[in-house]
């Protein structure tokens, strides 16, 4: 458990959230318009989702397909009946004067989440439930001096809203419950996780206390759209609680504002009156009622998880914790290393790992690239691991070779031939080498001699140098200790 | 439920419609008498019984997941009182 010093002793920060995952479907929740991001505005909108007087939801399936599959994925349990309500409010995006939304009976209730902690340890999250809703319109004030814009593209477009309990406690575990989150959604393929487009989105509710005393009152910060601001405004709305209460005030229940800009949270002004939503049963719809063998089946189709995958990665490779968490947090990445292991007749896993989350993800990360889109495929890399187990090149050139190919696209052996770099394993060879650095160095013989074996590495270095890296290592060493000796 | 003056108020609020403070009275005892009426369904018994949710019994209408609409700004736009470049315009409202 972490805890936050305070002045008056130490804090324990309750944190949970509330995130919005926008649902991956071609139509929107109840109408048939577009729902592809970067559109002209209002392009994509019907006039269901413009709320004109007369016109009626209809329900698209994907929606609860989606819905339920992430329910699955999630360990929740999985309410055969739900019902769709109206929460009433004002505001120049929603343009029905009412969000349809989920209330009293969401189409997914308790599950869990198992965070994968950077010191490899677990923890569990709990799902409180997850709702269906409609996503609201984009409004952009910074267009014009006086007047607000709106597209309501977004307007309709299905959101799922899934619920923590306050099961957190410190902006490292929200930020691996976001993380987490993410890759199951991208796993299941029901939600992009793509925060910058505003895919998926965050309230962060957060509260302070004493270790062991009744839960604070909390303050909800809306909006946020990263996990690095979320942990910004966790950090923040903690200090700000808890220097609030220990100068003797007291948190108020409100809603908050993250600045991005300054890295703090605000109130919001209007607000008064926000919360009476005033819920009831959308009479335009009817409960939703699913056919469990329809759920049975969708839960069969499901594909393995992070948690499974990871679990089987340290059981059939012999892998980490954290390596394996590493590897199997994107599916890509999960593909990628397991078809380099499977590739010529079986690789050494382990050393596949190191390859993957090495030299690769650094090649990736410095091209800003997705895995996909990396010039050494799965079979490249392979190809190089196979050289450097049969000996054909040493470790040191190995990452030489990793870096030509991903300049040029070539195959390691082709990289190897072109640039001479295949590694001296001919005794003959090597000893020529030795016993020129031998004659060339009488001054460190002596020392070595004299009972200096740190010398020997300085040898094993100039020799290596001589050879251009090329020389078989093992070799060196074996026929420097025969000649010195 | 009772509704005084003040409930008035707040639900014109919500509703955003104006509602002079002299009307307010008035309209609180329209309000009692229509949910006394409504009250009087408070005389069955409904133990057990579960709401009815469709006069007929039928299951939710759904469509299939594909793109049957919208990629109709002007019709969408038409009864705007103020629009720009494609988008509905109104009095700025920026938290």
């Amino acid at each position: 458990m972490s805890l936050v010093q305070g002045k008056t002793g130490e804090w324990e920060v309750v944190i949970g959230l509330e995130v919005h995952a926008q649902v991956i479907a071609e139509s929107k929740l109840f109408s048939g318009a577009a729902t592809a991001f970067g559109a002209e505005p209002n392009t994509q909108v019907s006039l269901v989702d413009a709320a004109m007087p007369g016109m009626l939801p209809v329900l698209n399936e994907k929606s609860i397909e989606q819905a339920v599959k992430t329910g699955l994925g999630l360990n929740a349990q999985i309410n055969l009946t739900s019902v769709f309500e109206r929460k009433n409010y004002f505001y120049p995006d929603l343009p029905q004067g009412y969000q349809i939304s989920q209330y009293l009976q969401p189409i997914v209730g308790e599950g869990v989440v198992t965070l994968d902690l950077p010191d490899g340890a677990v923890k569990e999250v709990g799902i409180e439930r997850l709702h269906l809703e409609q996503d609201a319109g984009k409004s952009l004030h910074d267009q014009h001096p006086t007047a607000t814009y709106i597209d309501l593209n977004r307007s309709g477009v299905t959101l799922m809203e899934i619920v923590s309990k306050p099961d957190m406690r410190s902006a490292e575990e929200v930020g691996a419950y976001l993380e987490k989150l993410r890759s199951i959604l991208r796993y299941l393929g029901t939600c992009s996780g793509n925060m910058e487009e505003g895919s998926m989105r965050c309230d962060v509710n957060v509260s302070v206390r004493h270790p062991g005393e009744d839960l604070g009152t909390r303050t909800e910060t809306k909006n946020v759209n990263s996990i690095r601001f979320a942990k910004q405004a966790i950090e923040h709305e903690a200090k700000r609680q808890i220097a609030l209460i220990e100068d003797g005030g007291k948190v108020t229940q409100e809603t908050r504002l993250f600045d991005p800009d300054r890295g703090v949270t605000r109130a919001m002004r209007s607000k008064e009156e926000a919360h009476d939503y005033r819920y009831f049963p959308d009479p335009d719809l009817l409960p939703v009622v699913l056919d469990p063998d329809w759920v049975a089946e969708l839960k069969r189709g499901l594909p393995e998880l992070p948690d499974a995958k990871k679990a089987r990665f340290t059981a059939d490779f012999g892998l980490s914790a954290y390596d394996a968490g590493v590897l199997v947090a994107e599916q890509e990445t999960a593909a990628y290393f397991e078809t380099v292991v499977a590739g010529g007749g079986g690789r050494d896993a382990k050393q596949a790992a190191n390859w993957v989350t090495g030299a690769l993800f650094g090649a990736l990360n410095r091209g800003g690239m997705e895995i996909g889109a990396a010039p050494i495929d799965a079979d490249k890399l392979g190809g190089l691991l196979d050289l450097l187990e049969a000996g054909t090149i040493s470790g040191r050139i190995a990452k030489d070779v990793f870096d030509a190919m991903w300049e040029s696209g070539k195959d390691a052996a082709t990289v190897v031939e072109e640039k001479g770099l295949k590694q001296i394993s001919d005794s003959g060879a090597i000893e020529a080498i030795v016993d020129h650095a031998i004659a060339d160095n009488p001054g460190q013989v002596e020392q070595f001699k004299s009972g200096n074996d740190k010398v020997l590495g300085w040898f094993v270095g100039q020799i290596m140098k001589a050879s251009q890296g090329k020389a078989n290592p093992g070799m060196v060493n074996q026929l420097l200790r025969k000649k010195l000796t | 439920m009772a509704v005084d003056k003040s409930t008035v108020a707040h639900i014109a609020k919500l509703a955003c419609i104006r509602i002079p403070e002299a009307q307010q009275e008035a309209l609180a005892g329209e309000l009692n008498s229509i949910l006394g009426w409504v009250e009087q369904l408070g005389e069955l018994d409904t133990q057990g019984i579960a709401p009815m949710t469709s006069v007929v019994e039928m299951r939710l209408p759904k469509r299939v997941d594909a793109v049957t609409d919208g990629d109709c700004r002007d019709k969408v736009i038409a009864n705007a009182p103020e629009s720009a470049h494609g988008f509905f315009s109104v009095p700025k409202v920026v938290e």
